[in-house]
């Protein structure tokens, strides 16, 4: 009875650690196929397109309505006693070190991860990863490092431009409906912002963009057979992107800010 | 030359090839025959490394495939897949001199995209179908571009995966007289996979038969009809009843 229960227990925790090992291999894979020849420059300028300017408006609603919204929370909250005044810092940090990263890395993987799982998962089924090897290219080289290496680029700036746009969104709000004054509000926010609190953001957006195209490319290329398949894949890699942005975030911000 | 020996592979419960035993002899056009889901495209897939087999070996010109170059080894072989399996991404010239573009031995682009448009035409396809996608042409379209990609580099041996399966009649005679072609001369080695028993005769030089794991028979194709094999009898004459039932 005990037993049973523990092998109910233990079946699935192994399981997760299992997969968790296979995508660290394929993480390690992939990084050693970075660093040797040969390189597709093509396939690596169409990722950054994909990944980098075509998630642009997606992100910078997603930080333009957050940062409104921010300003609008930390108002009525500042209110209860009486620290209103703090609108442009809060929004300011709070959108750097974690909103910008997080919401963006998570956009992107709904956005990224699910097309990339797709499309290789497509592949994997039509023959198209075989055709591949036939053909002497190296699928890992050919379709994984080049999403791979141009989300982990792209993602970080994609924070940076969330982080302006959030920023102008709190100043809006801030502005129009909380009555500051727009120069005071800049003023306070460009002297309240360390270069640290941005930087800790970007890092987090390369980490971010990292995990997203590799749960992409990982959950496309074990992609099960059939348009099933495909199905089962594409939803594995954005449930494990999301999970695993959230509990990096976690594990980079306790890094990162505490000493 | 290649050779298989004792070649097992199983997926989960399902045993599909339990001891292949066969030789292609350099030069000739071996054909496959088999009942559908018998393990003919695992077969194939088994000698280009991939599908590992369970146990067994397989040799071409005498070297394990399993050791050595795996790229020096690839670029002798061309394969025409069963889907086609041709990259929806690129355009069809651009799939045609896929291996001619990449490689340390890659041609200029000009080079490349007039091989691929003289490639088209042999499998009876115009030039202005280079510059569309896959996504833009019929199956039987797709099949000869995946033709045309099998054969672009000239490869020692190609293998192809039903290559006439959704083709008209006259479609599939003018593919089968262009293996033959490709076979007489380039001297390619060829392994064709077929269930159309035009196709055999127009195609093979020696003809095996897949059925339950095994080579069931093998030889000269003038030998075929006169073999006393029931197997054998009931595929090539499709008879519905026989020693190997109808419903699998
Ligand atoms: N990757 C795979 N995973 C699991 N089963 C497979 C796989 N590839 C082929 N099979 C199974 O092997 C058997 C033979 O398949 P195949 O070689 O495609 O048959 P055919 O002789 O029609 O070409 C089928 O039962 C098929 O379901
Ligand atoms: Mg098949």
């Amino acid at each position: 009875m005990i037993a049973r229960l523990l092998a109910q227990i233990g079946r699935p925790v192994l399981a997760v650690l299992a997969a968790f090992g296979r995508v660290t291999l394929f993480g390690a894979d992939t990084l050693r196929h970075m660093v040797t020849p040969p390189f597709y420059g093509r396939e690596f300028a169409i990722a950054l397109l994909q990944i980098g300017w075509f998630s642009l408006p997606v992100v910078g609603l997603t930080a333009f309505f957050t940062g409104g919204a921010l300003a609008l929370q930390i108002y009525s909250g500042g209110a209860r006693f009486s620290a209103e005044a703090v609108v442009p810092q809060i929004v300011a940090i709070g959108m750097a070190r974690e909103l910008g990263p997080v919401l963006g890395g998570l956009m992107v993987a709904a956005r990224v991860a699910s097309s990339i799982a797709a499309e290789i998962g497509t592949m994997k089924v039509t023959e198209q990863i075989d055709a591949l090897v036939t053909l002497s290219t190296h699928p890992m080289k050919y379709l994984t490092v080049p999403r791979v290496l141009a989300a982990t680029l792209a993602v970080p700036l994609l924070v940076a431009v969330g982080d302006s746009i959030g920023i102008s969104g709190g100043w809006l709000v801030g502005i129009t409906k909380l009555g500051f004054n727009s120069a005071t509000y800049l003023k306070n926010t460009t002297d309240f912002l360390e270069f640290w609190d941005v930087g800790s953001g970007l890092v987090k957006g390369a980490v971010f963009g990292f995990i997203v195209a590799l749960m992409g490319c990982y959950f496309g290329m074990n992609s099960g057979r059939g348009a099933q398949g495909v199905g089962a894949a594409t939803k594995a890699a954005v449930v494990a992107a999301s999970v695993m942005i959230l509990a990096a975030n976690y594990v980079l911000t306790g890094m990162f800010f505490t000493s | 030359m290649i050779t298989l020996s004792g070649v097992h592979k199983s997926f989960g419960p399902n045993r599909v090839l339990r001891g292949v035993d066969l030789t292609i002899a350099k030069g000739q056009s071996m054909v496959i025959i088999g009942g559908s889901g018998t393990g003919k495209s695992v077969l194939l897939k088994c000698v280009l490394g991939l599908v590992k087999p369970d146990a067994g070996t397989i040799t071409l010109e005498g070297q394990d495939v399993t050791r050595g170059d795996r790229d020096a080894f690839l670029a002798r072989f061309g394969m025409l897949f069963q889907g086609g399996a041709l990259f929806d991404s690129l355009r069809v010239w651009e799939n045609v001199a896929f291996r001619l573009l990449r490689g340390p031995a890659a041609m200029p682009k000009d080079q490349a995209r007039a091989v691929a448009i003289e490639k088209l035409r042999r499998v009876g396809l115009k030039p202005s179908v280079a510059d569309l996608f896959p996504g833009e042409l019929s199956g039987g379209m797709q099949k000869r571009v995946g033709l045309a990609r099998a054969i672009a580099a000239n490869p020692e041996v190609i293998f192809f995966d039903e290559p006439t399966t959704g083709l008209d009649p006259i479609m599939s005679g003018v593919i089968n007289a262009l293996i033959r072609e490709i076979v007489v001369e380039m001297g390619s080695t060829a392994m064709t996979i077929t269930h159309d028993m035009s196709s055999v005769r127009a195609i093979a030089d020696q003809v095996a038969m897949l059925h339950d794991g095994v080579i069931r028979w093998s030889g000269p194709v003038g030998e075929m009809d006169a073999a006393p094999d029931p197997y054998l009898q009931q595929f090539i004459h499709g008879r519905a009843t026989g020693p190997i039932e109808g419903v699998r």
